[in-house]
């Protein structure tokens, strides 16, 4: 019993700082992505949280660039992109979808000068690491307050927006006759998302951020036909994923004789992509009774 | 005589250039079924967006009861035409009836009996109880409908407005759709305006019809609307009405 727990927690687990703060970290994240997620999935926005991810790339490299908090960077380009992507495509029809690639393609190229220049002028060469693939382990507790304050942020938009959404869900003329002020509810989202999206760039990367997005919200969706319990599913998995992806990060450093441990970030979206698949393979529950 | 719950005077729309409405006028009683016929591209989706003050008219005005109507009014139920409700779309049909009661308000709603035994009556009234928990993009086109209307009709509205619900129906669904309404007209006494481009399913319910041709329109009961010398007069040029068992047919003269 004693070897087993040994096994599953290796030495020291409980007692590092680190991982501590990972824990504490990856659940704030996995809540927050849980939440906005199931709304990014339902409003079909998943492309545009994926376009956030790049502008993630550039504020994170950027503010790294300039010795700030990558949070600070991370969230902050990002909901100024998001505001920009609102703009620019609010007038057409079809311009989400231009403004999003648009968005996209001009953060990619800013990224690409602020990691040049972060791995050029910085001697350490961990600053591309960290941007796209997360610093779960690596991150200040003082972070902690910042990450918390963010996330209720996120969280207060969408409980503000909760109903209104819903209904613009099942059709925007309805909402539009009802009186919803449609483009200020889908601006207001845009910042959730994009604060949900540089939250969780933190946490398991840039790059990786939309799998925590919409990984565990996909999930949640086909197992539960009602929004709330949606929510608190895809947070539940969000959390469990994380926690587990850290565990197997911190004992994975004595797998092998290098003593060297495997990306946390790794394990996370492995982890997540397993459940999805788990749950998507077996029989669909919520069908008509 | 049924009290007069919308008075629609003199609208004129103009989109781009083009006359989409061009003086148009009518009224519809509580309790009445009001057909709003017309070919596709006729103006009626525009026209409802008039009413409903999604649209602005370049002239002529819209009365509730004698006011002004404005957006976001309570005693306009509404269900426009194609909604697509997802099937991956987290919903029961009964959260979505619950959605017209307080949709467009911000917040999270807060469980209440009230509510629910609201839901559950509306629920009632469209015959939906069997799916009413179902998952709504699941449902068929004819349940999506009946969830459609309960969402519309919750706010106990004066005047219920329904853009083209029959389109993509099977003819059976159509029928009970239209049975349904016109139960829930007299039942509720509310006013029902809906728009369809045939007016053959309508014909054993209609109490009024609005027809819609060029920017124009014609209102009354449909024997006094649905005649050669009126409809001719509206679309100018010659058309005949056939009347072939039971069925109308309106046949542009050669």
């Amino acid at each position: 019993m004693r070897q087993l727990y040994r096994w599953v927690f290796e030495p020291g687990f409980f007692s590092s700082q680190p991982v501590h703060v990972a824990l504490v970290l990856g659940a704030i994240v996995a809540v927050v992505s849980g939440v906005v997620g199931i709304f990014t999935v339902v409003r079909g926005q998943s492309f545009a949280g994926h376009a956030l991810t790049d502008v993630s790339t550039a504020g994170g490299s950027g503010a790294f660039l300039v010795g700030m908090s990558p949070v600070i960077g991370f969230v902050g380009l990002g909901v100024v992109a998001a505001v920009v992507m609102d703009l620019i495509g609010a007038r057409r029809e079809r311009g989400r979808d231009l403004a999003t690639g648009i968005v996209l393609g001009a953060s990619i190229g800013l990224a690409a000068l602020f990691l040049y220049l972060d791995t050029t002028k910085s001697a350490t060469t961990g600053a591309a690491q960290h941007i796209l693939f997360g610093s779960i382990f690596t991150t200040a507790p003082g972070t902690v307050p910042v990450v918390v304050g963010f996330g209720l942020v996120a969280l207060a938009i969408v409980a503000l927006l909760y109903r209104p959404m819903l209904l613009s869900s099942v059709s925007d003329d309805i909402a539009a006759a009802r009186g919803v002020p449609l483009a200020r509810v889908g601006v207001l989202f845009m910042v959730a998302l994009a604060v949900a999206v540089g939250l969780s760039s933190l946490a398991i990367g840039a790059i990786l951020s939309t799998a925590l997005l919409v990984g565990p919200a996909a999930t949640a969706l086909r197992l539960t036909k009602r929004v709330g319990p949606a929510m608190l599913l895809a947070s539940g998995i969000g959390v469990g994923g994380t926690w587990l992806g850290v565990l197997l990060a911190y004992d994975s450093s004595s797998w092998g004789s290098s003593h060297e441990g495997l990306p946390v970030s790794f394990f996370i979206v492995a982890v997540l992509f397993v459940t999805y698949l788990a749950v998507s393979l077996s029989p669909r529950t919520g069908r008509r009774s | 005589m049924s009290e007069e719950v919308l008075r629609v005077d003199g609208i004129s729309v103009s989109l781009s250039g083009r006359h989409i409405l061009e003086d148009v006028s009518f009224g519809i009683n509580a309790g009445e079924f009001t057909g709003l016929i017309g070919s596709n591209g006729a103006g009626k989706t525009t026209l409802l967006r008039v009413v409903l003050g999604l649209q602005r008219p370049g002239r002529g005005q819209v009365l509730m009861r004698g006011r002004a109507l404005s957006r976001g009014n309570r005693s306009v139920g509404y269900v426009p035409q194609k909604v697509v409700l997802d099937p991956d779309m987290p919903m029961r049909a009964r959260d979505v009836v619950a959605l017209g009661l307080d949709g467009h308000r911000f917040g999270i709603p807060l469980p209440s009996a009230r509510r629910r035994q609201a839901v559950d009556e509306m629920l009632r009234a469209v015959d939906a109880q069997a799916f009413a928990e179902a998952r709504v993009g699941e449902l068929s086109g004819g349940e999506q409908q009946r969830v459609l209307i309960a969402h519309a009709l919750i706010g106990r509205p004066a005047l219920l407005l329904l853009d083209e619900p029959l389109a993509n129906l099977d003819l059976r669904s159509a029928q009970e759709i239209v049975a349904l309404l016109d139960r829930i007209a007299d039942e509720h006494q509310v006013a029902v305006l809906l728009s369809a481009h045939e007016i053959n399913p309508l014909l054993p319910v209609m109490d009024r019809v609005v027809y819609l041709a060029g920017g124009r329109a014609a209102s009354g009961t449909t024997d006094e609307v649905i005649r050669s010398d009126v409809l001719s007069g509206l679309y100018g040029h010659h058309v005949d009405v056939l009347h072939v068992h039971g069925r109308v047919l309106v046949v542009a003269g050669a």
